[in-house]
């Protein structure tokens, strides 16, 4: 048994790790969760501005990382839409256009424009989709100063000066926030180098980032960085205030509370996903543990013979 | 002219924006500089492409060892041009009907999306997410209590393994408010905001001063490394 | 046949029927859409005129090419093709004008508007479908209902293909879990083809024709690809074209040098924007969040306590203020101390020694933390590969209520 263990084939590794993920996924745990500072702080943020105000969304994220990272970009449209804000779109990863659209059309299109007694959001005059540009930081050099030189058109070909929520904006320093989803070089931190420190009285960041840049960032919290969700937990807390505040009681009539199930069952990518999260740390702990009392138990048994 | 011109365009398009930084009047010429950086990366992707392709013609047409890997490879790389670059099955835009390459490349529905959304998507999604099991592996592996640095380090990452999920809410939630700071939950922020802050503004310190001093270094010209060996 | 080849071979079938039998009973993996017509006319002429100002002149179904402006002048047209500059006869004189055809969608069609073409392959009216992805409840709820639009609703071949494509190919790269195998090599070198594809032509259409072929040929482009776009020729964008051309270059097989020049600018540039922004943003910045009080009485609620609604429970408190305290200090000798691991122009002895082994332990803190937070990315990616699998592809489980499991 013990020489099992020591030589364990990590085929059983992937195994249990394959167990523990899904698992509970299939039984659909759910955990509540208690909101943080860093959390609440980009939930802050967005709930100062008025209606009308400006939000750039700049999506610096692919397929690869959106395990994490959609939550919290699903969760920052939203927040926007029901503040009312005017959303300007851009992104630094090739991918990052895509995203957008998928996430315009899971919350805008599908969601809150189909909403009874909103009035649905119009593309060019409630958001707009600029797109991707190449050159990571020296995208973000160019928008702080002038965007209009680099941003000709939208992502879809419109020339910039016939879109009218446009008018009057030169640079990404109009905005009265700026959040960031961020899957890594190209991203939150650029942000901050290029855009937030140089002019740390225009632009207001705030930040969703994957677990592995998370630490990283930090040493830029509260002066550079004032909210930051760090990985799916920082989504899943950022989730609740969100839905707490802003999803409707679910009505009494089955037919009724059947579409609200529809309709807000999609803001719950955070919170479904931290059950797997909780099994798969778990896991990660008893295999360190192991590893270690079979590492123990045969130096002990070296020591003896 | 072959190394002399390259010094002076690194050195010219370094200290623009240095320039530009400090002196408001000459953001202008930042700015176009960057422009065309900006541009020229784009330019480094078609590279990057075009390096693809050769490598993987010449495993084809040396019918090496999987070499009708190869084939694949080229055959979803040309593919994946034709149908974007033609912008195939793409509907103009509402706006400008009379155009008909007027529409979105991604398009929902056209071959191009379709490729993102069943190749693209699920393909670097599952390759990322395979990382899980080998971190689970390499927790089995690698991490061994040997002195008090390592017990240090496994210490830190159970209290936040258990501290960011329910685990930690369950194991010390009965502990009183006022002894609130030690549950799991807040002393993994404690940790975060404190030790790890400081670990990590020291990396940082010392990153910033060693790329400072390389830029430098690059932009008077004293590491000539990057234009390579040969005339 | 090899004992093992078996055993997958009939775990191969097994699984292929219990998929077929999902399928079928269940109509699992099966991707509905709804068509959304699109349908435009033409509906006016635009007119920039030499001096300013467009005039927008609706189209007359009995005079094509004649029209009658509302001040009861009279314009003639020669027959062009769109974005051409015409010369029209305006008030007996002839003018050169910037001219466009302007469309309208078929529903916003007014009275007093030029009729419908009828024709299929008439010029002037263009149609097309696009199509949405609607959940299978909506589906089966729009066909039951059998009401106008339940014609519009339909299976969708090419996305029920893909989305089991894109099953096969998340479960392909899975299989190397297991071993290496040629389901996994064929998937993998898929994905290299396909993300180098797309990279290109994200370039291509994002950065390359609006911002240096339209910046160049601004006419070429706008009356192929980007009718939105304006302005002039700008001839300096002939300097990122070139050294574009140059770095490419770097494909043929004589005159690796000619990249150099272009290797050298993104060189330069990456120099100079770093060098100046990590020594604000990383260096005074982060020396600058370090200067922190070491006493700090917490009298903001930014430190309070909160519940669930985000209600204060417990206000900042002498205790709180030793915490906050605490932190500070921590950060303080955390950086010092870790600093002075970093400074290898002095032996570490004596009590840099000292210092530097603390700073050993805050580093030792900091890679914990951020290995914690990696096994969090990590197993999160895993998650919605198996969400994909499970929730969109099988049907086992409906978080989102989009398969109406039981009542389909």
């Amino acid at each position: 048994m013990f020489e099992f263990f020591k030589n364990l084939d990590r085929r059983w590794v992937f195994l249990m790790m394959g167990f523990a993920v899904i698992v509970p996924i299939l039984v659909q745990v759910k955990f509540t969760e208690t909101p943080t500072n860093l959390a609440r702080a980009v939930f802050n943020e967005f709930e100062k501005l008025e209606p009308g105000d400006k939000v750039l969304l700049s999506f610096d994220y692919d397929p690869a990382s959106q395990g994490e990272l959609q939550p919290m970009a699903t969760l920052f449209v939203r927040h926007a839409c029901e503040k009312k804000l005017k959303l300007y779109f851009m992104a630094l990863w090739p991918l990052g256009p895509q995203m957008i659209d998928d996430t315009v059309r899971n919350v805008i299109l599908e969601e809150y424009n189909e909403r009874e007694g909103v009035t649905p959001l119009v593309y060019g005059e409630d958001y707009v989709n600029l797109g991707f540009k190449s050159g990571a930081e020296g995208v973000i050099k160019v928008v702080v100063t002038n965007m209009r030189q680099l941003y000709t058109t939208d992502s879809r070909g419109t020339a910039i000066d016939d879109i009218p929520m446009m008018d009057g904006v030169k640079n990404i320093r109009q905005m009265d926030l700026m959040a960031n989803v961020s899957a890594g070089g190209g991203g939150t931190k650029e942000w901050v180098q290029y855009a937030v420190t140089p002019y740390p009285d225009d632009i207001t960041l705030v930040a969703g980032c994957t677990g592995v840049q998370a630490p990283l960032l930090y040493p830029y919290i509260p002066q550079q960085l004032p909210g930051l969700l760090g990985a799916i937990k920082g989504a899943a807390e950022y989730e609740a205030l969100v839905n707490e505040k802003y999803n409707p009681p679910v009505p009494d009539d089955p037919k009724e509370a059947a579409k609200w199930q529809t309709r807000y069952e999609r803001y719950t990518e955070g919170v479904r996903r931290m059950s797997p999260q909780l099994f798969g740390h778990l896991l990660i702990i008893l295999l360190i543990v192991a590893a270690n009392v079979i590492y123990f138990v045969e130096k002990k048994r070296e020591g003896s013979s | 002219m072959k190394r002399t011109v390259p010094l002076f365009i690194t050195a010219a398009g370094g200290f623009i924006l240095v320039v530009a930084y400090f002196i408001p009047h000459t953001q202008d010429w930042g700015e176009i500089s960057l422009i065309w950086f900006d541009i020229i990366a784009s330019f480094a992707m078609i590279l990057g492409g075009g390096n693809l392709l050769k490598i993987h013609l010449s495993k084809v047409s040396d019918r090496g060892k999987g070499w009708a890997f190869s084939g694949v490879t080229l055959a979803a790389f040309i593919l994946m041009l034709i149908i974007g670059l033609s912008k195939m099955g793409v509907h103009p835009n509402d706006n400008y009907p009379g155009f008909a390459w007027s529409g979105n490349y991604r398009e929902t529905g056209a071959p191009f999306w379709w490729m993102y959304e069943h190749a693209l998507k699920p393909l670097t999604a599952t390759m990322f997410s395979m990382l899980a099991f080998y971190i689970a592996s390499a927790a089995f592996r690698a991490f061994r209590a040997k002195n008090f640095e390592a017990i240090l380090l496994l210490g830190t990452a159970f209290i936040i393994l258990l501290g960011r999920t329910a685990a930690g809410v369950v194991l010390t939630g009965w502990m009183p408010e006022r002894l609130s700071g030690l549950r799991l939950e807040n002393l993994t922020i404690f940790i975060m905001t404190t030790f790890n802050t400081a670990g990590n503004r020291a990396i940082m310190i010392g990153i910033a001063l060693g790329i400072a001093s390389m830029s430098l270094k690059v932009l008077l010209a004293v590491d000539r490394s990057y234009l390579g060996s040969g005339d | 046949m090899k004992k093992e080849t078996l055993i997958w071979t009939i775990i191969l079938i097994f699984g292929a029927a219990l998929l077929a039998i999902n399928a079928a009973t269940r109509h699992a993996g099966q991707v509905h859409v709804q068509s959304e017509p699109h349908d435009h006319f033409y509906v006016a002429d635009e007119l920039e005129l030499p001096w300013g100002g467009e005039v927008l002149v609706a189209r007359s179904a009995t005079a094509p090419g004649t029209y009658v402006h509302p001040s009861g002048e009279t314009m003639t047209l020669p027959p062009r093709s769109d974005g051409e500059v015409v010369e029209l006869v305006w008030k007996d004189t002839t003018v050169r004008a910037k001219w466009r055809k302007v469309w309208k969608p078929v529903e916003e069609r007014e009275e007093g508007d030029i009729a419908l073409p009828q024709e299929d392959d008439s010029p002037d009216r263009k149609t097309w479908t696009t199509y949405n992805q609607v959940t299978y409840k909506e589906y089966v709820e729009a066909t039951r209902a059998a009401g106008p639009d339940a014609r519009t609703y339909s299976f969708s071949w090419t996305r029920t293909v893909g989305l089991w494509v894109g099953a096969l190919f998340t479960l392909a790269i899975f299989s190397f879990l297991y071993r290496d195998n040629p389901f996994y090599k064929f998937a993998e070198s898929v994905v290299v083809g396909v993300s180098a594809g797309y990279w290109m032509v994200v370039s291509f259409w994002d950065v390359l024709v609006p911002n240096l072929l339209g910046k160049l040929w601004p006419g070429m482009v706008k009356s192929w690809a980007m009718p939105g776009l304006d302005g002039e020729t700008e001839w300096l964008y002939l300097v990122p074209l070139i050294l574009g051309i140059m770095l490419v270059w770097r494909l043929a097989p004589k005159g690796a040098w000619i990249s150099r020049w272009p290797l050298a600018f993104i060189i330069g540039t990456t120099a100079g924007m770093r060098m100046v922004g990590f020594i604000h943003a990383d260096f005074l910045s982060q020396i600058k969040n370090s200067v922190k009080p070491i006493y700090f009485p917490v009298d903001s609620t930014s430190n309070a306590i909160y519940n669930k609604a985000g209600e204060i429970i417990a206000m900042p408190d002498s205790y709180l203020t030793i915490w906050s305290s605490l932190g500070n200090i921590i950060i303080i000798v955390g950086v010092l101390a870790s600093l002075v691991y970093f400074f290898f122009s002095i032996e570490h002895k004596g009590i840099v020694g000292k210092t530097a082994k603390l700073g050993i332990w805050f580093l030792m803190v900091t890679f914990g933390a951020a290995f914690g937070y990696t096994v969090m990315g990590r197993i999160a990616l895993l998650a919605i590969r198996v969400e994909f699998l499970v929730d969109d592809w099988l049907w086992l489980i409906d978080p989102l209520h989009r398969h109406a499991i039981g009542g389909g």
